[in-house]
């Protein structure tokens, strides 16, 4: 009987930290390891600072659907801040799964009844060290990978290795080092908390 | 008036979503609280319009209108007609960025010239189509990047110069049209107030640097804006009916570089050799502006009526039209 | 060999394949990365075109139009306002039947601006002699702009791609692009017999007066008419040649005994096919057919498909404000000609980008209630909360 597979992943973060590029690198990350994927974006006009989300759905089968996510099974947090004033965990499956992006655990990220399992790192130092700006994006796909085992680590440098080609050869290794990075700081962590 | 600041109507609130560091934001709270919230604004569609009425919120403390992108002097014409028509003095400020201005906008601009609405119409010019993601306009400089005119094997950034919209304004022999830019807050005051006190159609530019479609850093916008102005790239001047009637002298004409490094947009020129050449294609320019406004040396005693009302001082300095002429003249704000 | 593409991306690079020598456009979201690709892939001499930064796209659709009377295939992309802006060029282009293709990157029309996606934009411009099709998929996007050169140069009759704002445009999905050679073997070299030139001159555009312009517009007519074969055609050809299907003038999806049907345009389907699934399993006969080409207006098809159906309820991203839902009309009109009186239940639903999920379509499977007397369309309801989403919202702190 063949697994099926089905998961959907949501990001937010704020115009400017690369939201919608780490949805695009996860989902191709994803194709890279033969799965159907589907990434997208729901924003406003191109505002730096505005909040931002963007999806992703990752299948064994053709994803027809074009819709919004509303029940992810892993939340991504780019930009902690944004916990403040938005509901960024809405329909967040019981027992998924949060990376955030924050140098300390954040109290009020809700996990009282519905037992999600939380990853907390400094994905902007890390970033601003990796990349020289405090860019998030690349570490937290790390993270990602790490915690759910989604996607493989190679296929996310190969991900990015394409389509931030364009940004050089430099940048391209930089990412990849920032991405193992953030796979590394989870895949050594003790237990997540649950 | 806003109860937190006496000397501030903040006509455009906070509270509006523009980037940190935002060029027309600041340029545009500048205008709107030397103008008043006794007027009546009408905008295109562009970054200011877009960040100041998002989803069901509005950061203006005075009536706004906002139509489509390229009509926004039209309606102005009308708003302005039905207040003529009504017998009311209240004024009329259009808002518009350089694609509502230099492009898809001039048609209803030049009718609004050509048939003499009292209109004050405000180009707030970020020299590019920023809000939709930072494409040319035909305001946007020489060799400059944008996403629809990027450098590549074939390409040095946009192949034309920014349109000398100031000449159109001046073909049109309208009672007022100026430069200006968010760096040299007396001069823009000045601009403003003078503009206030003449009736017809009248135009200000206002360059402002937007720090993602530069690709500056966010705190350098007024710094980067005064440099436009140092290197003779935006000369600040105005006209009337036609003729040049006030022109801010430089001290001195700093190079182009200082200008150009702080900016991504021009990072693409200092490599390579087809990059240089355009360089000294940059310097030539500001060059022929300097030349052309006589920058250097322009002579800032004029007779003209207007002119009189502002006072002027060698280094290019302004007396706030506020003060007589006669009350002494020290005070160079 | 499937890539993972935006769909601004794969329309970019159909269009790059299909070796247009003039490409004329003015930004506007959410059309941008459409051109922003083809501006680089000219500034890297990857495409041997024209770009032209039009000043509006009153001029882009101008330029467009100039380019192909002077014998060069043509592209240009547009939304929303844009296409509104246009409109009046859009009439001429197709009154002159210039094979021209553009892309309208579906968009909400202002009051108020809204960015997001609907049908308003091109169904308001149904009536300018265009041919439209509407794709679900960033695949089916790239293969139609592909097939659209050969449908508009085929038939002298301009073609316009219709894909939705964001929810194609800049989603990334599994894309398979076909190669240079395989393209220029289903497109042959851009030929138009009225191309203007100083050897065998030519007006075009000049007037016309009440004894002869009926003619144009009967043998306009005509030509949209036999521009559905010619989509089917096609079509087939390139299934051929490619080997995958666009649908033709239109698909359907387990219809065999379905006695409910739903239909709809664009990327909206792909949940209407999920729902049709969960209501088979329920043992439901439900099935969905997607209309691929509006105009021409595939009547008979649409009757071949519907005539035995007991239920057909029309699902549409735009409305004519005063009347109703657009696409209902027309259908309520081609069955009733065919002497079919089966009831057809409009709901107008995802206006402004407004988000049609799964549960929303299930909703509109059961049945829209009526809210007044002899109202011709429904609105489909909105997305319903579930209550851990309310649990959520209300444990979370505003500081």
């Amino acid at each position: 009987m063949r697994i099926s597979t089905f998961r959907e992943i949501r990001f937010h973060g704020r115009g400017g930290q690369g939201t919608v590029s780490a949805a695009a690198l996860l989902a191709l990350a994803a194709f890279e390891d033969h799965f159907e994927s589907q990434a997208f974006p729901k924003f406003g006009s191109e505002r730096r600072g505005a909040p931002v989300e963007a999806y992703v759905r990752i299948s064994n089968t053709t994803i027809r659907a074009h819709n919004q996510v509303y029940t992810p099974d892993v939340v991504v947090i780019q930009d902690a801040g944004l916990l403040r004033s938005e509901p960024l965990l809405r329909g967040l499956r019981q027992g998924g799964l949060i990376v955030v992006n924050s140098e300390q655990e954040v109290d009020d990220v809700g996990n009282k009844n519905d037992h999600f399992r939380q990853v907390y790192l400094p994905a902007s130092s890390i970033g601003e060290r990796h990349l020289g700006r405090p860019l998030p994006n690349t570490v937290l796909l790390g993270a990602l990978a790490a915690g759910t085992g989604w996607v493989s680590l190679i296929a996310l440098e190969q991900a990015v290795t394409k389509h931030l080609s364009s940004k050089g050869e430099k940048m391209v290794t930089a990412n990849i080092a920032a991405l193992r990075e953030g796979y590394g700081f989870v895949s050594s962590e003790k237990e997540p908390v649950s | 008036m806003d109860k937190r600041d006496p000397f501030r109507h903040n006509v455009l609130t906070s509270g509006h979503r523009a980037c940190s560091g935002c060029g027309e934001a600041m340029a545009a709270r500048m205008v709107t609280d030397l103008v008043g919230p006794d007027a009546i604004y009408v905008n295109a569609t562009g970054c200011l319009q877009v960040f100041s009425s998002h989803n069901q919120q509005s950061a203006w403390q005075a009536p706004w209108v906002h139509s489509v992108f390229a009509n926004a002097a039209a309606v102005a014409s009308g708003v302005e007609a039905a207040l003529r028509a009504r017998g009311k003095e209240t004024p009329v400020v259009v808002q518009a960025g350089d694609g509502g201005t230099f492009d898809i906008g001039l048609q209803c601009l030049s009718g609004m010239i050509e048939r003499g609405h009292n209109v004050l119409f405000v180009c707030y010019d970020n020299e590019a189509y920023m809000n939709t993601g930072v494409q040319r306009s035909g305001s946007t400089p020489h060799a400059v990047r944008t996403s629809t005119s990027p450098p590549g094997l074939f390409s040095q950034g946009k192949q034309q110069l920014k349109k000398d919209v100031l000449s159109i304004m001046a073909a049109h022999h309208m009672p007022y049209a100026a430069t200006a830019t968010i760096a040299y807050f007396p001069d823009l005051k000045a601009k403003v107030e003078k503009a206030m006190g003449i009736r017809g159609p009248r135009f200000l530019q206002i360059l402002s640097p937007c720090p993602l479609g530069w690709a500056h850093d966010s705190a350098l916008s007024v710094t980067v804006a005064r440099l436009a102005v140092e290197t003779g790239l935006f000369p600040l001047v105005e006209l009337e009916h036609g003729e040049l009637t006030g022109v801010m002298r430089l001290a001195g004409q700093k190079p182009v570089d200082d200008y150009l490094r702080p900016q991504g947009r021009f990072k693409h020129l200092f490599t390579g050799k087809e990059g240089a050449v355009e360089l000294r294609h940059i310097q030539a320019l500001a060059d022929a502006r300097i030349r052309r406004y006589n920058l250097l040396e322009a002579d800032t005693q004029w007779d003209t009526a207007s002119a009189l009302r502002c006072a002027r001082h060698g280094r290019g300095g302004y007396v706030s039209s506020s003060l007589s002429v006669s009350q002494g003249v020290d005070n160079v704000l | 060999m499937k890539q993972l593409l935006e769909g601004s991306q794969a329309v970019a690079e159909a269009v790059r394949l299909c070796r247009p020598q003039v490409v004329a456009a003015y930004p506007i979201t959410p059309q941008t990365h459409i051109i922003e690709r083809l501006a680089q892939h000219v500034a890297n001499g990857e495409l041997a075109a024209e770009f032209i930064n039009a000043e509006s796209e009153f001029g882009a659709a101008s330029i467009v139009l100039g380019a192909v009377t002077a014998g060069a295939r043509a592209f240009t992309a547009t939304a929303s306002q844009g296409l509104l802006l246009m409109t009046e060029v859009l009439y001429n282009i197709a009154g002159l039947r210039l094979p021209v293709v553009m892309v309208c990157a579906n968009r909400a029309v202002g009051a108020p601006i809204n960015i997001f996606s609907d049908h308003q934009d091109s169904m308001s411009v149904r009536d300018a002699g265009w041919i439209q099709l509407y794709v679900e998929s960033n695949q089916e996007a790239a293969d139609s702009l592909i097939q659209a050169y050969r449908i508009a140069e085929a038939c002298e009759l301009p073609v316009m791609v219709c894909m939705d704002g964001f929810l194609l445009t800049h989603t990334f999905e599994p894309v398979a692009l076909p190669t240079q050679a395989m393209v220029d073997d289903y497109l042959p070299a851009f030929q138009f017999a009225r191309t203007l030139n100083p050897d065998r001159p030519m007006t075009l555009g000049g007037a016309s007066e009440p004894d002869n312009f009926q003619e144009y517009r009967v043998d306009q007519h005509a030509a949209m008419e036999n521009a559905q074969k010619v989509v089917e055609t096609l079509d087939a050809e390139f299934a051929e040649q490619f080997g995958r299907r666009c649908g033709g003038l239109m698909q359907g999806y387990r219809l065999d005994d379905a006695r409910t049907v739903l239909l709809g345009m664009g990327s909206l389907m792909g949940a209407v096919y999920d729902a049709v699934d969960q209501l088979r399993d329920q043992g439901q006969a439900a099935g969905a057919l997607r209309l691929r080409c509006f105009r021409p207006f595939p009547a008979q098809a649409l009757v071949q498909h519907l005539k035995d159906v007991q239920r057909i309820i029309v699902l549409e991203k735009a409305l004519s404000p005063g009347a109703g839902g657009i696409v209902a009309a027309e259908l309520r009109a081609a069955l009733q000609q065919a002497g079919i009186m089966t009831p057809v239940e409009s709901v107008i639903g995802g206006l402004g980008g407004r988000d049609l999920t799964p549960d929303v379509i299930e909703a509109v499977f059961q049945g829209i209630p009526d809210t007044e007397a002899g109202v011709t369309s429904r609105f489909a309801p909105d997305h319903i909360t579930s209550a851990s989403d309310e649990a959520e919202r209300g444990e979370q702190s505003y500081g």
